[in-house]
């Protein structure tokens, strides 16, 4: 990251939930994914004229969840408005969607979460419809587009952040955070167009940026990147930054200025009168917080806690579902040493291995084995270094510890087995040999060299000593 | 058809013991409009297959099934749904739309044994209270085929009116099922909102707006009401209704009832203003007590429903974009979206072109709090007076039109005095109050309806207020040509 500014930067989310049977105001699945075009509609969700919405509750109440999960307060009654915009993805040229401007109506508002190691702000978390989709064929240059509204109604949930991060990197782990949270809600956030993030960047207090159109998480903090530093190279040469939406363009890897007035836009916001408000009870709130699974949050707390994990680590750990079920499972009964290597393991070793959910399916891992293998880490039966190969080995073939290299090989490798490993790397390459001698950075490839020879059950630390010395002998 | 006075129970009685059949009643229906429909323009399409299923009724009835209104003949305002029927808000813009689902009020009918007519005139998007705005031109009213029939549904009471259906379904968003009863010697009546389901009736404002039943009596209204109202999960705004049917006690009178005649409504001393003066005589002569009332906020009333219901109709209405239904404008050249919807609602004709740039005005970021958000506060103060003044009285009474049917054309090109015609109607919807316009007598061979306004879900007190004005009015006028 270019040296600046500060960079404040924000989230606006839409998450999908997926896990619901129905539509938002409508008995049409709420999943369409796989189906012909326009084969999950009925009257309801393509806006026939006379037909009206009929509020479903199991999407308030998941709603009105991750308001909880995310700190938010709820009002005693809930209220639907109309966000007005012609759009052919829009049956109605109308989106039914909430807003605070007349007092708090939505399902939350005003949240403060742990994130990424610091307090962000959550603004406000919303029930909206999802509008339809458009397909442009040929690309967005074709001459027309055909509408889907298969999409059309689904239940969507806007969450907004305060400009609480100062890296794109925080940005995205509260998303993956996010990501954890609905899961534990029962949707299902890998699904395609499931979970979407725009995002908002300003360095050293200046103008606002809205980032859209951004495919993935990781495409969203390489846009978030290019922007600040966009933002800093300007500001350095006393260009003022103007407010406004810039598009991310993956081809190009940089953002544009969008062509439509988003900001001009007036949405003439008025009450829904077709949906009555919603009374929110207050016994109903808590029974709906007592009835969600742990969230993200909670979970963190717990880690460090009850395992003595450290906060780093639990974070990431609690805000990736896959890997704190497999961190439960691992830990459970097991002394806080192992599990704090468990949870080690899994957060600096596994997630780099499974880091797709393609990964994380066909994975073979199971929890028993990576208590098997904290065990043998703890214990010094094998080296973290080796360990990394284990895992690796686990994940593909299955099986325990015994069936690894790791395994096969046995304990860590005596001071000698090193020593004699160094002594035949330093023969067999000596061009390397003195190349580390002119430049200590050259250091790293002997030492890996030496720990290939070990069957990676060297200790670096000891590998690292005795190669030094190796070539100080040969000097 | 129907004997006056008598009722829609007793012939749908005679359909059921077999004394008549569902046939011979849509046929009586079909031959009367053909015989008066050339010239008064009742509807705007006619149901090809009305006689056929009032004979798959009539096979229903003698399989013994229990029905509730088996052969009564209705006419439907053509922004209420039929399946397979055109639903065109007598506009061009959903011109050859036919949806593919019935409205729930159409479906209990149906599911009653009720037989549809046909689709009636109206004002476009039921924007209109003379039923001029239609793409279709006007309608006449029976009384004087050179008069409007008052609107927005105007069709419907002209269908009811001149015989070619029993009753029909009218929709009430300021007026508009009891201005055109009044100026067609009709009852028409506003239920409270929430009680009939608004699935299937094509918004306009959807916050004030209901489906009600224009007939030609007080029963009759009752009756068909009666099968329409209740709770619709389809619907989130429909409230329950009471145990029993809204025909018991229909006859109870108004002895020791208390009315309210409202002063602000009785200005000017036409007809009907006298009208409305001689029905509180007569219901103190049938034990009521009378005072006149004030409702202070009756003067912003007209305002606040302008502002409220343009608003309302700018997003209903933004769906006609002719992508998904009705007149399909889509141009084979390529094409800019938003030019496009331009061109698309060029299509809307000039009433409902005049609110909907008013819809799309009063709500806006900058206009809101000096119109939308003043109008909602109107709103709030009109109910909560209204809310008052019927803890003191029982009902409030006022002429339901200031003025008589006038002719065709005469006040078209003044929409401001279109606006004040409804300045005794808006005043139930925007509060939500059931209200109803019951024909008291005739002035220069004109039909002047008097209104009563009851408590919100009070629709069966107001309808036992409103048959005891309809005794007291005696034996009611058909205009020339009805039945007798
Ligand atoms: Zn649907």
């Amino acid at each position: 990251m270019s040296p600046g500014p500060a960079a404040a930067i924000g989230l606006e989310v839409h998450c999908q939930l997926t896990g619901l049977k129905s539509k938002l105001f409508c008995p049409c699945r709420a999943d369409y994914r796989g189906m012909a075009p326009n084969t999950n509609v009925c009257p309801v969700c393509v806006g026939l004229p006379g037909t009206l919405p009929r509020p479903n509750r199991r999407a308030v109440e998941k709603a009105l969840q991750v308001a909880a999960a995310l700190g938010c307060s709820t009002p005693p009654r809930l209220a639907f408005f109309r966000k007005c915009y012609f759009y052919p993805d829009l049956p109605k040229n109308f989106q039914i969607t909430q807003l605070d401007a007349y007092g708090p109506s939505s399902a939350g508002s005003g949240g403060r979460v742990r994130s990424a190691g610091r307090e962000v702000g959550v603004r406000r978390v919303q029930l909206e419809e999802d509008p339809g989709r458009l397909v442009y064929e040929g690309g967005r240059m074709s001459r027309g587009a055909l509408a889907d509204y298969n999409r059309a109604g689904v239940p969507l949930v806007e969450i907004v952040t305060e400009p609480d991060f100062a890296e794109p990197g925080e940005a995205r782990r509260f998303l993956a955070m996010l990501a954890g949270l609905l899961r534990s809600l029962g949707s299902d956030p890998s699904l395609e167009g499931a979970l979407r993030a725009d995002g908002n960047v300003s360095v050293g207090g200046g103008s606002r940026v809205e980032v859209k159109n951004v495919a993935s998480f990781h495409d969203l903090e390489k846009a978030l990147r290019y922007e600040i530093t966009r933002q800093r190279s300007m500001a350095a040469r006393g260009i003022p930054v103007a407010p406004e939406t810039r598009h991310w363009d993956e081809a190009r890897r940089v953002t544009a200025p969008s062509r439509g007035k988003e900001e001009d836009m007036d949405y003439r916001y008025h009450p829904e009168g077709d949906i009555p408000q919603i009374e929110v009870g207050r016994d109903e709130l808590a029974a709906l917080a007592a009835a969600m699974p742990e969230a993200p949050p909670a979970k963190r707390e717990r880690y460090e806690s009850a395992a003595g994990v450290s906060p780093q680590v639990a974070e990431v750990l609690s805000s990736d579902a896959y890997c704190s079920a497999l961190f439960d499972e691992a830990s459970a009964g097991a002394d806080p040493g192992d599990a704090r290597e468990m949870a080690n393991l899994i957060t600096t070793d596994l997630m780099g291995l499974v880091d797709t959910a393609e990964k994380r399916k066909a994975s073979k891992l199971t929890a028993p084995r990576i208590a098997e293998l904290a065990r043998a880490v703890r214990s010094g039966a094998v080296t973290r270094a080796s360990a990394r190969g284990a895992l690796r080995e686990m994940v593909r073939a299955g099986g325990g510890l015994a069936g690894t290299a790791a395994g096969r090989g046995g304990a860590v490798a005596g001071e000698e087995e090193v020593a004699r490993a160094v002594e035949s790397v330093m023969r067999d390459e000596p061009g390397a040999a003195a190349a580390a001698r002119a430049d200590p950075k050259a250091v790293n490839y002997i030492v890996g060299r030496v720990m290939a020879a070990t069957g990676g059950r060297a200790d670096p630390g000891t590998a690292v000593r005795l190669v030094r010395e190796g070539l100080a002998r040969g000097a | 058809m129907a004997a006056p006075g008598g009722t829609l129970e007793k012939m749908v009685e005679e359909v059921r013991s077999g004394a008549a059949t569902c046939e011979e009643r849509a046929l009586a229906a079909v031959e009367k409009t053909r015989e008066r429909d050339g010239r008064l323009r009742a509807y705007i399409s006619l149901n090809e297959r009305a006689v056929e299923e009032a004979r798959a009724v009539d096979a229903r009835v003698r399989a013994g099934e229990d029905l509730a209104c088996p052969g009564l003949t209705v006419s439907v305002k053509d922004n209420i749904c039929v399946a397979g029927m055109p639903a065109t808000c007598a506009s061009r813009m959903l011109e050859g739309y036919e949806p593919p689902y019935d409205a729930t009020a159409v479906e209990r009918l149906r599911a009653g044994g009720a037989v549809f007519t046909g689709k009636t005139n109206m004002d476009e998007f039921a924007m209109g209270l003379t039923t001029e705005f239609s793409a279709y031109g006007p309608s006449r009213n029976p009384w004087d085929a050179d008069r409007v029939p008052g609107g927005s549904s105007g069709g419907s009471a002209v269908s009811v009116s001149a015989g070619m259906c029993d009753a029909s379904l009218g929709s009430d968003t300021g007026g508009s099922v009891r201005n055109p009863a009044s100026f067609c010697g009709l009852v028409g009546y506003k239920p409270t909102y929430g009680l009939v389901s608004r699935y299937g009736l094509i918004s306009y404002s959807n916050s004030i707006e209901q489906i009600g039943p224009l007939a030609r009596t007080v029963r009759d209204a009752a009756f068909v009401l009666d099968i329409m109202a209740g709770r619709d999960p389809r619907d989130a705004t429909t409230v329950g209704r009471g145990p029993g049917s809204m025909l018991d006690g229909i006859e109870g009178g108004v002895a020791g009832a208390r009315v309210g005649i409202i002063r602000q409504m009785m200005a000017g001393g036409g007809a009907p203003q006298e009208a409305a003066g001689r029905a509180a005589s007569a219901l103190e002569r049938l034990g009521a007590s009378c005072e006149e009332v004030s409702l202070g906020s009756a003067e912003h009333a007209v305002a606040a429903y302008y502002t409220i219901t343009s608003a309302e109709a700018g997003s209903n209405l933004a769906r006609y974009d002719g992508i998904r239904y009705g007149h399909c404008g889509i141009p084979q050249e390529g094409y800019e979206f938003h030019a496009y919807v331009s061109k698309a609602r060029g299509r809307f004709g000039p009433e409902a072109t005049r609110r909907l740039i008013l819809g799309g005005f009063v709500p806006s970021a900058g206009h809101a709090g000096r119109y939308l958000l003043k109008a909602l506060g109107v709103r709030r103060r009109l109910a909560a007076e209204i809310g008052a003044l019927l803890e003191r009285v029982d009902v409030l009474l006022s002429p339901t039109v200031p003025v008589l049917p006038f002719r065709i054309g005469e006040k078209i090109d003044d929409p401001v005095v279109l606006f004040t015609m409804d300045f005794n109607t808006v005043a139930a919807n925007l509060s939500g109050r059931p209200a109803v316009s019951v024909p008291f007598g005739t002035s220069g061979g004109l039909p002047v309806g008097v209104q009563l306004m009851g408590r919100e879900m009070g629709d069966a007190d107001l309808l036992r207020a409103a048959r005891a004005l309809e005794g007291a009015a005696g034996p009611p006028a058909a205009p020339p040509g009805a039945p007798p």
